[in-house]
């Protein structure tokens, strides 16, 4: 089958981050989700390795838990530091996701303002810093500026997560050229974190060669997000494929693929 | 026996002391697994929760995984 081939190839070709593999190169978020069970079926059929998870107040008359599900699923979880607008708030939330998951990984993700949700990036930069003194594994959620993730990149984040547009937008890859700067110098995996709409987002940014996409929204807010969340896994498999086959170069002009030799005389 | 006013995520609660960080989720009786603790705003790490004593007038955040990212 056509489609197995392509999964073996994703198993050949993993994503490494710190050293560890994963066989999907998307990463589903858990954000967005209207109950568990739903979340649950979304994830399972995104084919996701590694899924982000927020800290809050615990609620102990709250239905399910979502620990449970990644119990069952076998899902990694990442814990993120979702809400912290400062870098004192993201570094004591990445200490907490430590003692609550037994994980020293972390999605770093420090805003600037509940409107746009980008990224504050002198807290950012901040945080970076003492989490990877402190011995943690940071994913740092990005803006889409080459500077910025090159001093990332050197403070020593395990991956770089450049947005395509902000947070739950839908609007894409706003900047390809910016993100295109990016990977042409990244020595950390680069991998494409917010904006994804729909499933052509997701192979566009393979095929522009990021390492992985990270989303939740496009799925998890999705009318179907099943459906959605098997769109999601097939796209980034195709745009991995789709970049390391080669694509045709852009000409404005067309080249036949039919020769003109042997044409009858009609 | 003393009494111990803590404050946990924001809500006053009254105990007969003394009392650890485990105790207090003992008496909360909060599943432990994917909880995090942090003590008038210091992380206290799982492994010393046993040790850990919480003093009257302490405000405690008890954190655990939720939706998002």
């Amino acid at each position: 089958m056509a489609d197995d081939h392509a999964e073996d190839h994703a198993a050949a070709d993993p994503l490494v981050i710190a050293g560890e593999k994963f066989g999907s190169r998307l990463i589903m978020g858990t954000g967005g989700a209207p109950n568990l069970e739903e979340l649950e079926r979304a994830l399972v059929a995104s084919g996701t390795e590694l899924t982000t998870v927020a800290l809050r107040r615990v609620d102990p008359s709250a239905p399910g838990s979502l620990f449970e599900v990644l119990e069952r699923t076998g899902i990694r979880p990442l814990p993120n530091t979702a809400g912290c607008f400062t870098a004192r708030d993201a570094v004591r939330t990445a200490k907490l996701g430590r003692e609550a998951l037994g994980t020293d990984w972390v999605k770093l993700e420090v805003i600037a303002d509940e409107r746009t949700l980008l990224p504050d990036p002198v807290e950012l930069l901040d945080a970076a810093d003492q989490l990877v003194d402190d011995g943690f594994v940071v994913l740092a959620y990005t803006n889409d500026d080459p500077v910025l993730a090159r001093r990332l990149a050197d403070a020593g984040v395990a991956a770089v997560m450049p947005l395509g547009a902000p947070i739950g937008s839908g609007m894409g890859i706003r900047n390809p050229y910016n993100l295109a700067m990016i990977l042409e110098e990244a020595t950390v995996p680069v991998i494409l974190d917010a904006g994804v709409g729909t499933a052509s987002d997701a192979a566009k940014a393979m095929e522009l060669g990021c390492d992985a996409v990270l989303l939740a929204s496009a799925v998890t807010r999705a009318r179907d997000p099943i459906a959605m969340a098997t769109a999601m896994r097939h796209a980034v498999v195709a745009g991995r494929l789709a970049r390391g086959a080669g694509r045709i170069p852009r000409r404005l002009y067309a080249e036949a693929s039919t020769s003109f030799d042997g044409l009858a005389d009609l | 026996m003393s009494t111990v006013r803590v404050v946990v995520n924001g809500e006053t609660h009254e105990w007969d002391g003394p009392l650890s960080v485990d105790d207090l989720l003992g008496r909360l009786d909060l599943d432990r697994r994917g909880l995090a603790v942090a003590l008038n705003g210091e992380v206290v790490p799982r492994s010393t929760w046993a040790d850990r004593d919480v003093a009257d007038g302490d405000h405690v955040e008890i954190l655990t995984i939720a939706q998002g990212g």
